[in-house]
Protein backbone atom coordinates (compact mmCIF):
# COMPACT_ATOMS: atom_id res chain seq x y z
CA UNK A 1 0.00 0.00 0.00
CA UNK A 2 0.91 3.85 -0.67
CA UNK A 3 0.42 6.81 1.07
CA UNK A 4 1.35 9.43 -1.23
CA UNK A 5 2.47 12.96 -0.61
CA UNK A 6 2.35 14.74 -3.81
CA UNK A 7 4.23 17.97 -4.84
CA UNK A 8 1.97 18.97 -7.52
CA UNK A 9 -1.70 18.18 -8.66
CA UNK A 10 -2.18 14.32 -9.33
CA UNK A 11 -4.09 13.14 -12.36
CA UNK A 12 -6.53 9.97 -12.23
CA UNK A 13 -9.52 9.07 -13.15
CA UNK A 14 -11.32 9.07 -10.07
CA UNK A 15 -11.10 10.58 -6.89
CA UNK A 16 -12.91 8.12 -4.19
CA UNK A 17 -13.54 10.29 -0.44
CA UNK A 18 -13.45 7.84 2.39
CA UNK A 19 -11.24 4.70 2.59
CA UNK A 20 -13.96 2.65 4.06
CA UNK A 21 -15.51 -0.37 3.47
CA UNK A 22 -17.66 1.35 0.44
CA UNK A 23 -14.69 3.13 -0.50
CA UNK A 24 -12.55 0.53 -0.90
CA UNK A 25 -14.72 -1.91 -2.72
CA UNK A 26 -15.05 0.88 -4.95
CA UNK A 27 -11.13 0.41 -6.17
CA UNK A 28 -12.06 -2.84 -7.14
CA UNK A 29 -15.28 -2.50 -9.65
CA UNK A 30 -14.19 0.19 -11.18
CA UNK A 31 -10.73 -1.81 -11.65
CA UNK A 32 -12.78 -3.88 -13.71
CA UNK A 33 -13.77 -1.08 -15.55
CA UNK A 34 -10.24 -0.22 -16.43
CA UNK A 35 -10.58 2.93 -13.96
CA UNK A 36 -7.59 3.92 -11.77
CA UNK A 37 -8.05 6.14 -8.41
CA UNK A 38 -6.85 7.45 -5.78
CA UNK A 39 -8.54 7.75 -2.12
CA UNK A 40 -8.41 10.17 0.82
CA UNK A 41 -9.06 9.90 4.30
CA UNK A 42 -8.72 11.79 7.34
CA UNK A 43 -7.69 8.72 9.45
CA UNK A 44 -4.06 7.22 9.09
CA UNK A 45 -5.42 3.92 7.69
CA UNK A 46 -7.77 2.77 5.62
CA UNK A 47 -10.75 1.04 7.23
CA UNK A 48 -12.96 3.81 7.97
CA UNK A 49 -15.25 2.88 10.97
CA UNK A 50 -14.34 -0.49 10.79
CA UNK A 51 -10.60 0.61 11.77
CA UNK A 52 -11.24 3.29 13.78
CA UNK A 53 -14.43 2.66 15.71
CA UNK A 54 -14.92 -1.52 16.05
CA UNK A 55 -11.53 -3.03 14.53
CA UNK A 56 -11.50 -6.27 17.03
CA UNK A 57 -15.53 -6.26 16.74
CA UNK A 58 -17.06 -9.26 14.81
CA UNK A 59 -19.24 -8.80 11.79
CA UNK A 60 -21.40 -11.25 10.99
CA UNK A 61 -23.41 -10.21 7.88
CA UNK A 62 -20.60 -10.09 5.32
CA UNK A 63 -22.03 -12.70 2.56
CA UNK A 64 -20.12 -15.42 2.30
CA UNK A 65 -18.39 -14.29 5.07
CA UNK A 66 -19.60 -16.02 8.76
CA UNK A 67 -17.56 -13.85 11.10
CA UNK A 68 -14.87 -11.54 10.67
CA UNK A 69 -13.53 -8.44 12.76
CA UNK A 70 -13.57 -4.42 11.33
CA UNK A 71 -9.94 -5.24 11.06
CA UNK A 72 -10.02 -8.45 9.31
CA UNK A 73 -12.81 -6.71 6.55
CA UNK A 74 -10.56 -3.97 5.96
CA UNK A 75 -7.22 -6.41 4.97
CA UNK A 76 -9.33 -8.50 3.38
CA UNK A 77 -10.72 -5.66 0.92
CA UNK A 78 -7.09 -4.18 0.70
CA UNK A 79 -6.05 -8.16 -0.21
CA UNK A 80 -8.95 -7.54 -3.11
CA UNK A 81 -7.83 -4.44 -4.57
CA UNK A 82 -4.21 -5.05 -4.43
CA UNK A 83 -4.03 -5.71 -8.48
CA UNK A 84 -5.72 -1.78 -9.29
CA UNK A 85 -2.94 -0.39 -7.29
CA UNK A 86 -4.76 2.38 -5.51
CA UNK A 87 -2.89 5.63 -4.29
CA UNK A 88 -3.94 6.48 -0.67
CA UNK A 89 -3.71 9.92 0.32
CA UNK A 90 -4.18 9.16 4.26
CA UNK A 91 -4.52 11.22 7.45
CA UNK A 92 -5.84 13.91 5.45
CA UNK A 93 -9.76 15.75 4.97
CA UNK A 94 -11.06 16.42 1.87
CA UNK A 95 -11.13 19.78 1.84
CA UNK A 96 -12.76 21.64 -1.46
CA UNK A 97 -13.57 20.58 -4.33
CA UNK A 98 -13.92 22.88 -8.02
CA UNK A 99 -14.61 22.30 -11.42
CA UNK A 100 -11.77 22.96 -13.67
CA UNK A 101 -12.66 24.65 -17.27
CA UNK A 102 -11.58 20.94 -19.01
CA UNK A 103 -14.49 19.00 -16.37
CA UNK A 104 -12.26 17.55 -14.30
CA UNK A 105 -12.71 18.09 -10.55
CA UNK A 106 -9.86 19.35 -8.08
CA UNK A 107 -9.75 17.91 -4.79
CA UNK A 108 -7.94 19.77 -2.29
CA UNK A 109 -7.10 18.34 0.69
CA UNK A 110 -6.23 20.32 4.36
CA UNK A 111 -2.85 18.75 3.71
CA UNK A 112 -2.40 20.56 0.65
CA UNK A 113 -2.20 17.61 -1.59
CA UNK A 114 -4.21 18.29 -5.08
CA UNK A 115 -5.72 15.65 -7.05
CA UNK A 116 -7.06 16.16 -10.56
CA UNK A 117 -9.79 13.52 -11.91
CA UNK A 118 -13.04 13.26 -13.76
CA UNK A 119 -14.52 11.32 -11.40
CA UNK A 120 -15.60 12.06 -7.98
CA UNK A 121 -16.79 9.09 -5.72
CA UNK A 122 -18.29 10.03 -1.88
CA UNK A 123 -17.95 7.02 0.24
CA UNK A 124 -16.94 8.90 3.30
CA UNK A 125 -19.69 7.13 5.89
CA UNK A 126 -20.67 9.12 8.95
CA UNK A 127 -18.27 11.77 7.33
CA UNK A 128 -14.77 12.84 9.07
CA UNK A 129 -13.58 11.66 12.11
CA UNK A 130 -12.72 14.88 14.41
CA UNK A 131 -11.55 15.14 17.68
CA UNK A 132 -14.41 14.74 20.45
CA UNK A 133 -14.34 18.87 21.66
CA UNK A 134 -15.15 18.97 25.36
CA UNK A 135 -18.25 20.73 25.65
CA UNK A 136 -16.76 23.58 27.51
CA UNK A 137 -17.93 26.79 27.04
CA UNK A 138 -15.65 29.36 24.47
CA UNK A 139 -12.98 26.47 23.95
CA UNK A 140 -12.73 27.22 20.13
CA UNK A 141 -11.40 30.56 21.56
CA UNK A 142 -7.98 28.37 22.91
CA UNK A 143 -7.60 25.34 20.49
CA UNK A 144 -4.70 25.58 18.71
CA UNK A 145 -2.87 28.39 20.97
CA UNK A 146 -3.16 26.52 24.42
CA UNK A 147 -5.87 23.93 23.90
CA UNK A 148 -4.80 20.91 21.41
CA UNK A 149 -6.42 17.36 20.90
CA UNK A 150 -3.04 16.30 18.99
CA UNK A 151 0.82 16.60 19.75
CA UNK A 152 2.02 17.64 16.15
CA UNK A 153 5.66 19.06 17.93
CA UNK A 154 7.12 17.51 21.39
CA UNK A 155 8.44 20.93 21.57
CA UNK A 156 5.65 22.92 22.30
CA UNK A 157 5.40 21.36 25.52
CA UNK A 158 8.68 21.98 26.52
CA UNK A 159 9.08 23.97 29.79
CA UNK A 160 5.10 24.04 29.95
CA UNK A 161 2.38 23.24 32.88
CA UNK A 162 0.09 20.60 31.36
CA UNK A 163 -3.23 19.68 31.67
CA UNK A 164 -3.64 15.81 29.79
CA UNK A 165 -7.62 14.66 29.98
CA UNK A 166 -8.07 11.35 29.16
CA UNK A 167 -8.17 7.44 30.20
CA UNK A 168 -6.87 5.42 26.94
CA UNK A 169 -3.71 4.95 25.48
CA UNK A 170 -3.38 8.08 23.78
CA UNK A 171 -3.75 10.22 27.54
CA UNK A 172 -1.35 7.46 29.03
CA UNK A 173 1.24 7.59 25.87
CA UNK A 174 1.35 11.28 25.54
CA UNK A 175 1.50 12.12 29.40
CA UNK A 176 4.04 9.99 29.60
CA UNK A 177 6.17 11.02 26.88
CA UNK A 178 5.89 14.90 27.62
CA UNK A 179 6.96 14.24 31.68
CA UNK A 180 9.94 14.86 30.63
CA UNK A 181 10.44 17.91 28.90
CA UNK A 182 6.96 19.18 30.05
CA UNK A 183 7.53 21.40 33.71
CA UNK A 184 4.79 20.15 35.07
CA UNK A 185 1.88 17.06 34.32
CA UNK A 186 -1.19 16.58 35.51
CA UNK A 187 -3.49 13.96 34.15
CA UNK A 188 -7.12 14.09 34.47
CA UNK A 189 -9.41 11.30 34.43
CA UNK A 190 -12.99 10.82 35.46
CA UNK A 191 -12.34 7.01 36.99
CA UNK A 192 -9.26 5.57 38.88
CA UNK A 193 -9.30 2.97 36.34
CA UNK A 194 -7.67 3.55 32.80
CA UNK A 195 -8.06 1.56 29.05
CA UNK A 196 -4.53 1.74 27.77
CA UNK A 197 -1.98 -0.46 28.03
CA UNK A 198 -1.11 -2.04 31.51
CA UNK A 199 2.64 -1.27 31.10
CA UNK A 200 1.59 2.26 30.44
CA UNK A 201 -0.48 2.37 33.43
CA UNK A 202 2.27 1.23 35.58
CA UNK A 203 4.60 3.30 34.57
CA UNK A 204 2.13 6.43 34.87
CA UNK A 205 1.43 5.13 38.78
CA UNK A 206 5.07 4.73 39.31
CA UNK A 207 5.47 9.00 38.03
CA UNK A 208 2.40 10.07 40.66
CA UNK A 209 3.81 7.67 43.72
CA UNK A 210 7.65 9.78 42.97
CA UNK A 211 5.54 12.88 42.73
CA UNK A 212 6.31 13.64 39.28
CA UNK A 213 3.28 13.96 38.32
CA UNK A 214 0.07 14.33 39.35
CA UNK A 215 -3.58 12.18 38.74
CA UNK A 216 -6.66 13.67 39.31
CA UNK A 217 -9.58 11.98 39.31
CA UNK A 218 -12.97 14.06 37.83
CA UNK A 219 -14.57 15.41 34.82
CA UNK A 220 -12.65 18.38 33.33
CA UNK A 221 -15.83 20.96 33.62
CA UNK A 222 -14.14 24.31 32.47
CA UNK A 223 -11.41 26.82 31.21
CA UNK A 224 -10.16 29.62 32.64
CA UNK A 225 -8.05 32.22 30.57
CA UNK A 226 -7.94 34.77 28.30
CA UNK A 227 -6.62 35.76 24.75
CA UNK A 228 -6.33 31.97 23.90
CA UNK A 229 -3.88 31.44 26.35
CA UNK A 230 -5.47 29.08 29.42
CA UNK A 231 -4.87 29.77 33.28
CA UNK A 232 -6.39 27.01 34.92
CA UNK A 233 -8.70 24.20 34.43
CA UNK A 234 -11.98 23.75 36.55
CA UNK A 235 -12.30 20.37 37.58
CA UNK A 236 -15.68 18.92 39.28
CA UNK A 237 -15.97 14.89 40.91
CA UNK A 238 -18.99 12.31 41.23
CA UNK A 239 -19.49 14.41 44.80
CA UNK A 240 -19.49 17.53 42.92
CA UNK A 241 -16.84 18.79 44.54
CA UNK A 242 -14.90 21.29 42.92
CA UNK A 243 -11.22 22.22 42.01
CA UNK A 244 -8.95 24.16 40.08
CA UNK A 245 -5.30 23.22 37.93
CA UNK A 246 -3.43 26.26 37.43
CA UNK A 247 -1.89 25.33 33.83
CA UNK A 248 -0.82 26.42 30.69
CA UNK A 249 -1.33 24.16 27.92
CA UNK A 250 -4.29 21.60 28.23
CA UNK A 251 -4.55 18.19 25.55
CA UNK A 252 -7.51 16.34 25.66
CA UNK A 253 -8.14 13.06 24.48
CA UNK A 254 -11.58 12.05 24.24
CA UNK A 255 -11.24 9.84 20.93
CA UNK A 256 -12.98 10.62 18.01
CA UNK A 257 -16.26 11.86 16.33
CA UNK A 258 -18.50 12.00 12.86
CA UNK A 259 -18.60 14.83 11.05
CA UNK A 260 -19.86 15.58 7.25
CA UNK A 261 -17.02 18.47 7.34
CA UNK A 262 -16.56 20.04 4.14
CA UNK A 263 -18.27 18.05 1.74
CA UNK A 264 -21.23 19.89 3.18
CA UNK A 265 -20.06 22.81 0.93
CA UNK A 266 -19.29 20.72 -2.02
CA UNK A 267 -22.75 22.19 -3.54
CA UNK A 268 -24.80 18.92 -3.47
CA UNK A 269 -28.37 18.72 -2.59
CA UNK A 270 -28.51 17.53 1.33
CA UNK A 271 -30.97 15.27 2.93
CA UNK A 272 -30.43 15.29 6.55
CA UNK A 273 -26.36 15.47 6.01
CA UNK A 274 -26.88 13.17 3.61
CA UNK A 275 -26.54 12.61 0.50
CA UNK A 276 -29.57 11.75 -2.47
CA UNK A 277 -28.92 9.43 -5.12
CA UNK A 278 -30.79 7.57 -7.02
CA UNK A 279 -30.62 3.90 -7.28
CA UNK A 280 -29.94 3.22 -11.03
CA UNK A 281 -26.26 4.52 -10.48
CA UNK A 282 -26.08 6.37 -7.87
CA UNK A 283 -24.86 9.63 -9.00
CA UNK A 284 -25.68 12.69 -6.63
CA UNK A 285 -27.25 15.69 -7.93
CA UNK A 286 -24.36 16.62 -9.63
CA UNK A 287 -23.21 14.41 -12.45
CA UNK A 288 -19.86 12.56 -12.37
CA UNK A 289 -20.06 12.52 -8.22
CA UNK A 290 -21.36 9.73 -7.04
CA UNK A 291 -22.26 8.71 -3.74
CA UNK A 292 -22.41 5.41 -2.09
CA UNK A 293 -21.88 3.90 1.78
CA UNK A 294 -23.48 4.99 4.75
CA UNK A 295 -23.26 8.66 3.05
CA UNK A 296 -25.65 8.35 0.29
CA UNK A 297 -29.19 8.60 0.97
CA UNK A 298 -32.58 6.91 -1.03
CA UNK A 299 -36.04 5.17 -0.49
CA UNK A 300 -34.98 2.45 1.43
CA UNK A 301 -31.40 2.66 2.59
CA UNK A 302 -29.99 0.43 4.77
CA UNK A 303 -26.72 1.70 6.62
CA UNK A 304 -25.25 -1.86 5.82
CA UNK A 305 -21.64 -2.71 4.80
CA UNK A 306 -22.90 -4.78 2.03
CA UNK A 307 -25.42 -2.08 0.71
CA UNK A 308 -22.07 -0.09 -0.02
CA UNK A 309 -20.64 -3.22 -2.07
CA UNK A 310 -23.83 -3.24 -4.36
CA UNK A 311 -24.06 0.21 -4.76
CA UNK A 312 -20.18 0.62 -5.84
CA UNK A 313 -21.06 -2.31 -8.54
CA UNK A 314 -24.17 -0.32 -10.22
CA UNK A 315 -21.64 3.13 -9.94
CA UNK A 316 -19.06 1.86 -11.75
CA UNK A 317 -20.98 0.55 -14.64
CA UNK A 318 -22.02 4.52 -15.00
CA UNK A 319 -18.40 5.88 -14.29
CA UNK A 320 -17.15 3.06 -17.82
CA UNK A 321 -19.33 5.60 -19.58
CA UNK A 322 -17.24 8.91 -18.33
CA UNK A 323 -14.11 7.07 -18.53
CA UNK A 324 -13.63 5.08 -21.80
CA UNK A 325 -16.82 6.81 -24.21
CA UNK A 326 -15.58 5.55 -26.65
CA UNK A 327 -15.80 1.92 -25.46
CA UNK A 328 -18.73 -0.26 -24.96
CA UNK A 329 -19.75 -1.80 -21.89
CA UNK A 330 -19.25 -5.29 -21.69
CA UNK A 331 -21.25 -7.20 -18.79
CA UNK A 332 -18.76 -9.75 -17.79
CA UNK A 333 -18.35 -12.36 -14.66
CA UNK A 334 -15.38 -12.47 -12.83
CA UNK A 335 -15.45 -16.51 -13.23
CA UNK A 336 -15.35 -16.92 -16.82
CA UNK A 337 -13.60 -13.32 -17.83
CA UNK A 338 -10.13 -13.87 -18.89
CA UNK A 339 -10.12 -9.88 -19.51
CA UNK A 340 -11.53 -9.78 -15.81
CA UNK A 341 -8.74 -12.29 -14.83
CA UNK A 342 -6.13 -10.74 -16.46
CA UNK A 343 -7.09 -7.56 -14.85
CA UNK A 344 -6.64 -9.22 -11.45
CA UNK A 345 -3.59 -10.74 -12.04
CA UNK A 346 -4.82 -14.84 -11.74
CA UNK A 347 -4.53 -15.58 -15.34
CA UNK A 348 -1.66 -15.28 -17.03
CA UNK A 349 -2.40 -16.09 -20.30
CA UNK A 350 -5.09 -13.70 -20.51
CA UNK A 351 -5.12 -10.70 -22.29
CA UNK B 1 -45.15 -0.28 27.41
CA UNK B 2 -43.68 3.06 27.31
CA UNK B 3 -40.29 4.89 28.23
CA UNK B 4 -40.19 8.95 29.30
CA UNK B 5 -37.71 10.60 27.79
CA UNK B 6 -36.74 14.08 28.57
CA UNK B 7 -34.46 15.64 25.28
CA UNK B 8 -31.74 18.50 25.54
CA UNK B 9 -34.75 21.05 25.65
CA UNK B 10 -36.50 19.27 28.73
CA UNK B 11 -39.70 18.38 27.23
CA UNK B 12 -40.56 15.08 28.12
CA UNK B 13 -41.54 12.30 25.50
CA UNK B 14 -43.70 9.61 25.94
CA UNK B 15 -42.31 6.94 23.50
CA UNK B 16 -43.66 3.36 22.91
CA UNK B 17 -41.53 0.67 24.53
CA UNK B 18 -40.85 -2.65 22.83
CA UNK B 19 -39.50 -5.55 24.68
CA UNK B 20 -36.08 -6.89 24.03
CA UNK B 21 -35.20 -3.70 22.16
CA UNK B 22 -32.89 -1.41 23.34
CA UNK B 23 -33.18 1.78 24.25
CA UNK B 24 -31.56 3.77 21.85
CA UNK B 25 -33.51 1.92 19.42
CA UNK B 26 -36.91 2.95 21.51
CA UNK B 27 -35.89 6.72 21.27
CA UNK B 28 -34.79 6.47 17.73
CA UNK B 29 -38.09 4.61 16.42
CA UNK B 30 -39.92 7.46 18.84
CA UNK B 31 -38.73 10.16 16.37
CA UNK B 32 -36.19 11.79 18.85
CA UNK B 33 -33.00 12.19 17.29
CA UNK B 34 -29.95 10.48 18.60
CA UNK B 35 -26.69 9.93 17.31
CA UNK B 36 -25.71 6.60 18.06
CA UNK B 37 -23.21 6.89 15.27
CA UNK B 38 -21.44 3.21 15.99
CA UNK B 39 -25.10 1.99 15.44
CA UNK B 40 -25.69 0.07 18.77
CA UNK B 41 -22.20 -1.93 18.93
CA UNK B 42 -21.01 0.31 22.22
CA UNK B 43 -18.27 2.28 20.10
CA UNK B 44 -18.28 5.38 20.15
CA UNK B 45 -20.48 6.91 23.09
CA UNK B 46 -23.06 8.92 21.48
CA UNK B 47 -25.88 7.28 22.32
CA UNK B 48 -24.82 9.08 26.61
CA UNK B 49 -28.45 8.95 28.55
CA UNK B 50 -29.01 9.78 31.75
CA UNK B 51 -31.43 7.34 33.94
CA UNK B 52 -33.92 8.67 36.29
CA UNK B 53 -32.03 7.91 40.15
CA UNK B 54 -35.05 6.00 40.87
CA UNK B 55 -34.95 3.52 38.44
CA UNK B 56 -31.19 2.71 38.25
CA UNK B 57 -31.35 0.28 40.88
CA UNK B 58 -33.68 -1.72 38.13
CA UNK B 59 -30.88 -1.85 35.55
CA UNK B 60 -28.01 -4.51 35.05
CA UNK B 61 -25.08 -2.56 36.15
CA UNK B 62 -22.99 -1.44 33.05
CA UNK B 63 -20.19 -4.01 31.47
CA UNK B 64 -16.69 -3.29 31.69
CA UNK B 65 -16.75 -2.41 28.06
CA UNK B 66 -20.24 0.42 28.77
CA UNK B 67 -17.83 2.00 31.79
CA UNK B 68 -14.94 1.91 29.50
CA UNK B 69 -17.17 3.82 26.49
CA UNK B 70 -18.10 6.46 28.96
CA UNK B 71 -14.42 7.73 29.18
CA UNK B 72 -14.58 8.84 25.63
CA UNK B 73 -17.54 11.50 26.33
CA UNK B 74 -18.28 14.60 28.25
CA UNK B 75 -20.48 15.16 31.38
CA UNK B 76 -20.49 12.07 32.89
CA UNK B 77 -22.57 11.54 35.91
CA UNK B 78 -23.64 8.67 38.22
CA UNK B 79 -26.27 8.45 36.41
CA UNK B 80 -24.93 7.90 33.12
CA UNK B 81 -25.19 4.46 30.72
CA UNK B 82 -24.89 4.05 26.94
CA UNK B 83 -28.77 3.52 25.72
CA UNK B 84 -27.71 1.07 23.03
CA UNK B 85 -26.86 -1.11 26.17
CA UNK B 86 -29.75 -0.92 28.29
CA UNK B 87 -32.15 -3.61 26.91
CA UNK B 88 -35.65 -2.98 27.73
CA UNK B 89 -38.01 -5.39 29.61
CA UNK B 90 -41.28 -5.72 31.17
CA UNK B 91 -39.49 -4.62 34.29
CA UNK B 92 -38.79 -1.40 32.89
CA UNK B 93 -42.15 -0.36 31.47
CA UNK B 94 -42.24 3.30 33.05
CA UNK B 95 -38.36 3.97 32.73
CA UNK B 96 -37.83 7.79 33.02
CA UNK B 97 -34.55 8.94 30.91
CA UNK B 98 -33.14 11.93 30.05
CA UNK B 99 -30.88 12.76 26.87
CA UNK B 100 -26.71 13.87 27.57
CA UNK B 101 -24.80 16.10 25.58
CA UNK B 102 -23.19 14.89 22.94
CA UNK B 103 -26.12 12.35 22.32
CA UNK B 104 -27.75 14.58 19.76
Amino acid sequence: MMNNVAEGPVETDAVIIGAGPAGLFSVFELGLNDIKCHLVDILDKPGGQCAELYPEKPIYDIPAVPVCTGAELTERLLEQIKPFHPVFHLGQMAESLKKLPDGKWRLTTDAGTVIDARLVIIAAGGGSFTPKRPPIKDIEAFEGTSVFYAVRKKEIFRGKNLVVAGGGDSALDWSLNLQPIANHITLVHRRDEFRASPDSVSKMRALVAEGKMDLKIANFSGLKGENGMVSAVTLVDDAKNTAEVACDSILAFYGLTMKLGPVANFGLNLHENLIPVNTADFETSEPTIFAVGDINYYPGKMKLILSGFHEAALMAKKAFTYIHPDRRYRFQYTTSSSDLKGKLGVDKNAA
Amino acid sequence: MKIYLTDMQGQEHELEATEEWTLMEIIREGGIPILAQCGGSCACATCHVYIDPAWKSKLPDPNEEEIGMLDGTFDVTPDSRLACQIVFTKDLDGLKVKLAPGSV
